[in-house]
């Protein structure tokens, strides 16, 4: 489309282009095609971001198994299972929000997000009983931090070694710790996609901040899903 | 070379020919490379500056050319790779019967110990031609172990032994430098490796300590209690140490591991890291209740448990080994893997 | 035109009307600090970074004339260990990493694609805010007590034993990576996306895939010391355990996640000054680089192969001698297409056209330096010499001449070359080639004696040293003064231009690509008609014939 290209390039006048198009960008799509392989890029340095913590957690969980697993059964493994299901449901509203967006049903897409983000806010007060739990067994690292005699599974007569605990106590906060602050900052995110979308920004031709919000949302997900057997049930068959 | 000017180490050790050699390899490919890039670049820039009604000929390239220049290099490299990774294999594996001096290292000073018993800071006397193999451990923060006549070097890590050896072949005195920083005095945490002709260092070593190493170790065992548990006469609730040294352990997990000197260490220090099997998990951690020194003592006493007689010390208190191991030929000169 | 000499753009006698361009657009200092334009953050960068260079120079300084005597008698040990310490910290998180991809990369990559911006010209920004954020935590820090730990950080000294402000330091550096993230993920998508009809892969220049190499590794090595940090910020301040071996942890699990990034960090540091060879060379000798193909690809191999080697920074650390071998043998496998562009380079001479302006000059002492530097880079890879030279002066040249011989030559001769396009002015061609020769033998004198000093065997970081290596010390002070002037000289001279320097035209040079078919300095969005591209790279052949119309060559 040459005249729009020319439009673009030139950018003195408005064609007949969504206002949302930027000037710098030809066209719709390869604005939209932008974005997308910008959040995915995007994506990709938070899995490396997040890598090292499961790095430095799977070398310590291969050295220090038992104690690992003693650890393990002190963190509440319901609530953890409770967080999952609460991610996964909202996973589920943030794709019914998305086809809500191509099929101009603005309701429905509106309640979409405020449901996620319902999701997002249970999921981070599960993780404040937690910690809560964590601070008054005194399993938080620090100078308070205690771990005496916590049978190690499957072996009776074997107690854990506290420093090597404190360990796993350690990555488990900063691991879940960083999760949580990327859902904080998804709701934040979620909170503007619902302010634009309440605004009547978004239509079947451009809905993309919704796209590339959802994608955000989808990977601390998935962080999630690895998160919690590694931390929660390791050894929880014994 | 020359004094104030030196383009060239003290070559004082059978490792420093081989490193030396090697390197002096490298200088020369090297050299030739680094010739032929600039007296191409040279070349070509002089030969085809700029002149007027000469247009520059556009070249594609040349797949050929290209292969070949890379794989010749390529070649080239892996024969350094070959040649780096054979010095670097003789110089990891100490010779079995090497003579053992223990180094703690600490902000800002080197401790020593040898297997005889004789303390030094900051020095380190050895005699030529012998095998002399450093066990070594750092008190706080990481240091290394270098000395530039041996073209030697092993970083000293907190927390566990790492190994260094070396054959002096030429009597001397040689720098002694830590060089891997380690705070304020890290350039003044230097010294001297001692080289002396044998007949010298015996006259050295005559010259008062405190008895083996070793024999601090048993007192050391003796009075921690470590000998109420593993009995020397029959199966106590701990291991018998009698000949354990060196060999395979089984561990409770199913793994088995060589008993070496960091195993041993991590026994008295972390006993329920990696449990022997057969035997309940009683043993407390002396963390915190032993140093460093100390440590290397019980690790001395203990290596002396696996032959009747080390190398070159007079143990006076080991009684001889009822139950003596089957296999006696296992290395003391094992390897310290992390 | 068949030459390249650069020519007025006015004629004599008549007063040039300036043209509106980026710079005279808009004035006012908020229409600087909230610019969206490319051009004007790539200037807001090259702001930034030369200050802090100068930072990093100064304690350069402090530290080669300490080293003039044997005894420590210029300033004390813990003072000594934060000039060091700073001295890396500053030069390589807040002048080479950034350097060229902020500056020259944030400057050119859309103009050569043919892109009126960035694919996100907000992000690019950002990635400024983030940068100068970062770049005031670690002013703050050094103002208010300094780090002493090394640009290593090495634990558990940092996070147990070191009496500084460990914490400032590794959170500015934390700050400032995210802006080199950034900056990595908008070249990424600009190069995929927004490249102009007909500028297909094998069309782009090769400043444009070196720059793209580069973005791979800043946008997946980054986070891994990002993360690092994080770890070493919260063992320090909390007491954890992580890193600590009488708490449990280990310190070269420290070891590893560190290099994992700054080993790549150095191909980061490296590549895009070899995409500015790879376009100066082209120009001066009137010819396409030879090898095109092979030279992109070793670009993209680099970035591959860098991120699988970091281990050769722990030869002597405590790893296995298993686990040596493998880091070794890959280590050389690395070098391999490094060597290459190298010959690729020097081939393009052959049968060229050759002029010796400014850029050139720092070409050839690229060619020199980068040679000696990575062959250099042969002895530590193996084994055998990197257990004798690992942590001694050696290690010290061998990197100073790939980071400076290699990447700021690189910066330099790239700033000399696209300086028209991005100021409209022309330097002077005489004190341009003069202090490149300056740099040139100013680097040698300062770096080539420390490959004798590491191989006898002085330590890194000391700054007290036996007296025999004293001569070698003060033939390396006296080289660095010889360098500063070489580096000051452009900063003067480029500053006067700005004001005095006769007006560019639009294509000084006479070279191919897109960013000289705009004019000099280029407007707010470089092009006035979308680009269609039908010729390749390099096309030499067609600007220089003679009387010719410009025919589109299919090759």
């Amino acid at each position: 489309m040459p005249d729009s290209s020319a439009t673009a390039i030139a950018g003195e006048a408005h064609g007949e282009h969504n206002p949302a198009l930027l000037h710098h960008f030809a066209t719709e799509e390869q604005q939209r095609d932008s974005s997308n392989l910008g959040m995915w890029i995007f994506l990709a340095t938070e899995v490396m971001f997040f890598g090292g913590l499961f790095c430095a957690y799977l070398i310590y969980r291969g050295w220090y198994f038992g104690d690992f697993a003693a650890a393990s059964t002190s963190i509440d493994a319901a609530l953890g299972g409770a967080n999952t299901a609460v991610l996964i449901c909202s996973s589920l509203t943030v794709v019914l929000a998305i086809w809500a967006a191509q099929t101009s049903r603005r309701g429905l897409l509106l309640v979409m997000l405020a449901l996620t983000m319902l999701f997002g806010c249970t999921f981070l007060g599960i993780k404040g009983l937690e910690y809560k739990d964590k601070f008054e067994e005194h399993h938080v690292p620090g100078a308070s931090f205690s771990f005496d005699r916590v049978q190690i599974p499957g072996h009776p007569d074997q107690y854990a070694n506290p420093q090597h605990a404190q360990i796993f106590f350690a990555l488990y906060f900063i691991m879940t710790g960083l999760h949580a602050l990327h859902m904080i900052i998804g709701l934040g995110l979620f909170a503007w996609l619902f302010w634009m979308a309440w605004k009547g920004r978004f239509t079947p031709e451009y809905h993309t901040p919704l796209e590339i919000g959802g994608l955000y949302w989808h990977f601390v997900d998935i962080v999630w899903i690895y998160l919690f057997p590694l931390l929660y049930l390791i050894d929880r068959h014994r | 070379m020359f004094d104030n000017f030196p383009l060239w180490p003290e070559r004082a050790s059978t490792a420093a020919a081989n490193v030396d050699a090697l390197f002096i390899f490298l200088l020369i490919v090297s050299g030739m490379m680094t010739a032929l890039i600039f007296t191409a670049v040279v070349y070509f820039a002089a030969r085809y500056r700029r002149r007027k009604g000469v247009p520059a000929e556009q070249i594609e390239g040349s797949t050929p050319l290209e292969l070949t220049w890379s794989f010749i290099p390529f070649v080239v490299f892996m024969v350094i790779f070959a040649w780096g990774a054979v010095v670097y294999f003789q110089s990891r594996t100490p010779p079995r019967d090497s003579t053992e001096v223990y180094v703690v290292a600490k902000q800002w000073m080197w401790k020593l110990e040898h297997a005889e018993g004789q303390r030094e800071i900051n020095e380190l006397h050895v005699p030529v031609g012998r095998d002399v193999k450093l066990i070594m451990t750092s008190q706080d923060v990481i240091h290394s172990f270098f000395v530039p006549a041996f073209r030697m070097k092993q970083d000293v890590l907190p927390g566990r032994y790492t190994v260094a050896w070396f054959r002096a072949t030429k009597p001397g005195t040689y720098h002694l430098f830590c060089t891997q920083y380690c705070g304020t005095q890290h350039s003044g945490m230097i010294g001297n490796v001692i080289v002396q002709e044998p007949a010298q260092y015996e006259a050295w070593m005559s010259g008062g300590s405190t008895g083996p190493l070793s024999a601090t170790g048993e007192k050391i065992f003796a009075e921690l209690g470590c000998v109420t548990c593993h009995r020397t006469d029959s199966q106590g609730r701990g291991p018998n140490l009698q000949g354990v040294f060196g060999k395979p352990v089984q561990l409770d997990d199913g793994r088995t591991v060589t008993a070496d000197e960091n195993y041993i260490r991590e026994c008295i220090l972390d006993p329920g890291a990696r449990r022997v099997k057969g035997f309940q998990p009683i043993m407390p951690t002396f963390q915190g209740l032993v140093s460093e020194e100390q440590v290397n003592a019980l690790v001395a006493y203990v290596k002396s448990l696996a032959q009747p007689a080390t190398a070159g010390v007079k143990t006076a208190a080991v009684t001889a080994p009822q139950n003596q191991s089957q296999d006696q030929n296992q290395a003391a000169g094992s390897q310290v893997n992390p | 035109m068949a030459t390249a000499t650069p020519q007025p753009a006015a004629q004599p006698g008549v007063q040039a009307i300036e043209r509106e361009n980026y710079l005279n657009k808009h004035y006012g200092v908020p229409s600087w600090l909230f610019t969206t334009d490319h051009k004007r953050i790539a200037l807001l960068y090259l702001m930034s970074i030369t200050f802090f260079f100068f930072i990093g120079g100064f304690f350069a300084l402090l530290i080669r004339l300490e080293l003039l005597t044997p005894a420590g008698d210029l300033v004390q040990a813990d003072t000594y260990n934060k000039l060091f310490t700073q001295h890396g910290q500053v030069m390589v998180f807040f002048f080479l990493i950034p350097s060229i991809p902020a500056v020259l990369g944030n400057f050119l990559v859309p103009m050569m694609i043919g892109a009126k911006d960035l694919a996100f010209p907000r992000i690019n920004l950002l990635s400024w805010y983030l940068y100068i954020i970062g770049g005031i935590m670690m002013l703050h820090c050094m103002l208010t007590g300094g780090v002493d730990t090394g640009w290593t950080f090495y634990v558990p000294f940092s996070t147990a034993f070191s009496n500084t402000k460990v914490i400032e330091a590794g959170l500015a550096i934390f700050v400032a990576g995210f802006s080199s993230i950034l900056t990595g993920l908008n070249f990424i998508v600009t190069i995929h996306r927004m490249r102009a009809p007909g500028m297909t892969w094998s069309r782009l220049p090769l400043f444009i895939w070196a720059h793209y190499a580069t973005s791979i590794i800043q946008i997946l090595g980054t986070p891994v010391i990002a993360i690092t940090l994080v770890l070493v910020v919260a063992e320090r301040a909390l007491h954890l355990g992580i890193f600590d071996p009488k708490l449990g942890g280990d310190p070269l699990l420290f070891q590893h996640l560190f290099w994992f990034y700054s080993h790549p960090a150095v191909y980061i540091m490296i590549l895009p000054s070899m995409g500015i060879m790879s376009e100066i060379i082209a120009c001066f000798s009137r010819k396409r680089i030879f090898g095109y193909t092979f030279v992109a690809l070793s670009s993209i191999s680099i970035a591959v192969f860098g991120f699988v080697v970091w281990a050769h920074h722990m030869f002597v650390a405590g790893i296995s001698v298993y686990a040596a071998l493998v880091f070794s043998i890959l280590s050389y496998a690395v070098a391999v297409p490094s060597a290459v562009k190298v010959f690729n380079w020097t081939a393009t001479l052959y049968k060229g056209s050759i002029r010796y302006d400014a850029p050139m000059l720092y070409a050839f002492g690229f060619l020199g330096l980068f040679t000696i530097g990575g062959l250099t880079g042969l002895f530590l890879a193996a084994l055998g010499i990197d257990m004798h030279v690992h942590d001694t002066y050696f290690v010290i040249a061998h990197f100073h001449y790939i980071m400076v011989g290699g990447a700021l030559m690189g910066y330099l001769g790239g700033m000399h070359f696209w300086w028209p396009k991005i100021s409209g002015k022309l330097y002077p061609e005489g004190w341009a080639r003069l202090a490149a020769l300056i740099v040139f033998i100013g680097f040698n004198l300062t770096f080539f004696p420390q490959f004798i000093l590491g191989y006898v065997g002085m330590p890194r970081r000391y700054y007290q040293y036996p007296p025999e290596f004293q001569v070698l010390n003060v033939l390396s002070t006296a080289g660095a003064t010889v360098l500063g002037i070489g580096y000051l000289l452009p900063m003067i001279y480029f500053l006067w231009s700005m004001r005095y320097g006769k007006p560019a035209p639009d294509n000084p040079w006479n070279a191919a690509g897109l960013e000289w078919k705009t004019q000099s300095p280029p407007t707010t969005y470089n092009f006035e008609e979308e680009q269609i591209v039908t010729w390749e790279a390099y096309n030499y052949e067609e600007l220089d014939a003679p009387q010719k119309q410009e025919v589109p060559v299919a090759r």
